[in-house]
């Protein structure tokens, strides 16, 4: 499958074994790497993708052709210096990138598309970690991971709490709100509401399976991207290729047609399939649940460095809910640093150019 | 006086801080409340104390501090100190920020909750110039240690030596060491409600 995305291709082992109790048998995990790893393995660099992304975090993305998704942070004398580190970076399982997810075969041949087992974030780390296994790294020197990717982390960093020095953790949270539910929620319906989702099974129909369902879930997820301020300085009310409102229902607004771009092209790249299990795998995240209902028994005798980074206009994952893993952090004693920065830019605002950021996580990495 | 190698210079009350700490326990655990550039955290490092934390305002300071690799929250003393459990360090550090502070008094209260022993330092509104200030001339004092003018000044309680030692006792605390700074240079204890611009104290529960 999918051999022209000529990433490296993992074959695990072994079944992976799932929280809902389940195992993925013969799941394939597909990663790129960047920099060189040292003689003695201590220079390596997990990054973790949030829901949409992919192992292109510093190369170009073979389907669409668009630069890696944090090349401005990713890269010879960048922050994350590829120089120094040798980078890793995983397609999650579940998704559709070249790693084992609905769209892949299962045993019988035929897609897994909705036999796929609904799988956890902890269930990716899971995967990742039996990656960095058969590449023989037995500990990071830090992982790094914004908004999902943030999760990841900080789900190794309490799973697997002797698997990195350092954790990075930039615009994420420990658990989804009822709110970020929500809106996965709608997102979702939206993909099984489009007569061409076919309960799951569109892989072998004509055409391109439920595109208008899964460019609504994307167009509604976009605006949670972003912050009012941001909508407005980019758009304001300002009308798209036209003088006047048309007094129909063709977009026109600039911020209408912007949605429709970016639904639209999010399909040509996306399976709807794994949108429903990647959101599902959000929605179940709970770190404090995993371990008895107490956040900082997660991270209880953790010798790993944090780092927390939130947005002041991130509304998808507040300020807040950081503050909340610095409280946990702190009453387990780790060493934890935490800043709040200010961007106009709402959540997105981790993959956009930020000077103080670069300096965080540069400093963080080589501190 | 410990070695302190690769340190970059410190402010006098800073410095008298860092010297106590080393020579009271060496293997210490610290929180420096407003920790700014971290120059204090940094000394404290290198003079082996066992685990150094910073809680600082300014995002921009805080992301010097963690590029020098230093570990700080970006906090308010106002609002975060409640969120550390008792005991949590050694010492804790309140070094020029206790004015700024809406309610000193509470603060000083988390102060000897979070750590065992807590260093305060602040400008002394009693000192002479302070005095002559609005004695003479009847307007708020803008002085080397208060430079800020009335409305604009982030000093919002202004305190004096003996308001900290009744502050102090207030709070059923024992003060076991002290500190007078006039000029950068540490001055004798007599007169130093008049005679110290900057107080520092080392109190206890």
């Amino acid at each position: 499958m999918d051999s022209s995305l000529s990433s490296n291709l993992f074959a695990l082992p072994d079944a992976l074994p799932l929280d809902s109790g389940g195992v993925l048998d013969s799941a394939q995990i597909a990663y790129e790497t960047y920099g060189t790893l040292a003689p003695d393995k201590s220079n390596a660099i997990l990054i973790c993708h949030a829901l949409t992304g992919d192992q292109f975090v510093a190369s170009p993305h073979p389907l669409t052709g668009k630069p890696g998704w944090w090349e401005r942070m990713v890269g010879p004398g960048k922050p994350v210096d590829t120089d120094r580190f040798c980078v890793i970076c995983a397609n999650v399982i579940g998704s559709c990138m070249g790693s084992t997810g609905p769209k892949s075969d299962a045993p019988d041949g035929l897609p897994y598309a909705m036999r796929f087992p609904v799988i956890t974030v902890r269930d990716m780390v899971r995967g990742s970690i039996a990656l960095l296994e058969g590449l023989g790294i037995d500990r990071l020197h830090a992982v790094i991971g914004g908004s999902m990717g943030g999760m990841q982390a900080l789900s190794l960093a309490a799973n697997w709490p002797d698997r990195a020095e350092r954790v990075l953790v930039i615009a994420s949270t420990a658990r989804h709100s009822a709110q970020n539910i929500a809106f996965h929620e709608v997102g979702r319906q939206a993909i099984m509401a489009d007569p061409a989702w076919a309960g799951g099974d569109y892989y072998a129909l004509d055409g391109n399976g439920p595109e208008a369902g899964l460019s609504v879930a994307r167009m509604a997820a976009h605006i949670t991207y972003l912050s009012e301020a941001g909508l407005t300085e980019k758009f304001g009310r300002r009308l798209q290729d036209r003088t006047a409102k048309s007094f129909g229902f063709d977009a026109d607004f600039q911020v209408e047609s912007y949605l429709r771009y970016q639904g639209s092209g999010f399909t040509q790249r996306f399976d709807a399939n794994s949108y429903l299990y990647i959101t599902r795998a959000m929605d179940y995240f709970d770190i404090a649940e995993e371990h008895g209902g107490k956040l900082a028994d997660a991270f209880a005798g953790t010798s790993a460095r944090f780092c927390l980074v939130s947005f002041d206009t991130d509304w998808l994952y507040p300020t807040s809910e950081s503050r909340h893993i610095v409280h946990a952090l702190n009453a387990t004693r780790a060493k934890v640093s935490f800043v709040e920065l200010s961007a106009s830019a709402g959540h997105d605002a981790f993959l956009l150019p930020h000077e103080q950021l670069d300096r965080v996580v540069e400093g963080f990495l080589n501190g | 006086m410990a070695e302190m190698p690769h340190a970059p210079v410190l402010r006098y009350d800073l410095r008298a801080i860092a010297q106590q700490i080393a020579a009271e326990k060496t293997d210490s655990e610290v929180l420096d409340i407003g920790c700014g550039n971290g120059a204090l955290m940094a000394a404290l490092e290198s003079t082996g104390c066992a685990m150094v934390r910073g809680i600082e305002i300014d995002a921009d300071l805080v992301a010097q501090c963690v590029g020098q690799g230093l570990s700080v929250v970006q906090g308010d003393a106002n609002s975060d100190l409640v969120d550390y459990p008792d005991d949590s360090f050694d010492f804790v550090v309140l070094s020029q920020t206790l004015q700024t502070t809406n309610r000193p008094d509470l603060v000083v209260e988390q102060l000897l909750r979070v750590g065992r022993k807590a260093f305060v330092s602040f400008p002394n509104f009693a000192h002479w110039r302070t005095r002559a200030a609005l004695l003479f001339k009847g307007r708020m004092p803008m002085t080397r240690t208060l430079p800020v003018s009335w409305y604009e000044t982030p000093n919002i309680h202004h305190v004096t030596v003996e308001d900290f030692r009744a502050l102090v006792a207030e709070k059923g605390a024992r003060i076991e060491q002290r500190w007078f700074f006039s000029d950068g240079e540490v001055i004798s204890t007599a007169g130093a409600n008049w005679r110290a611009e900057i107080a520092l104290f080392e109190i206890t529960r």
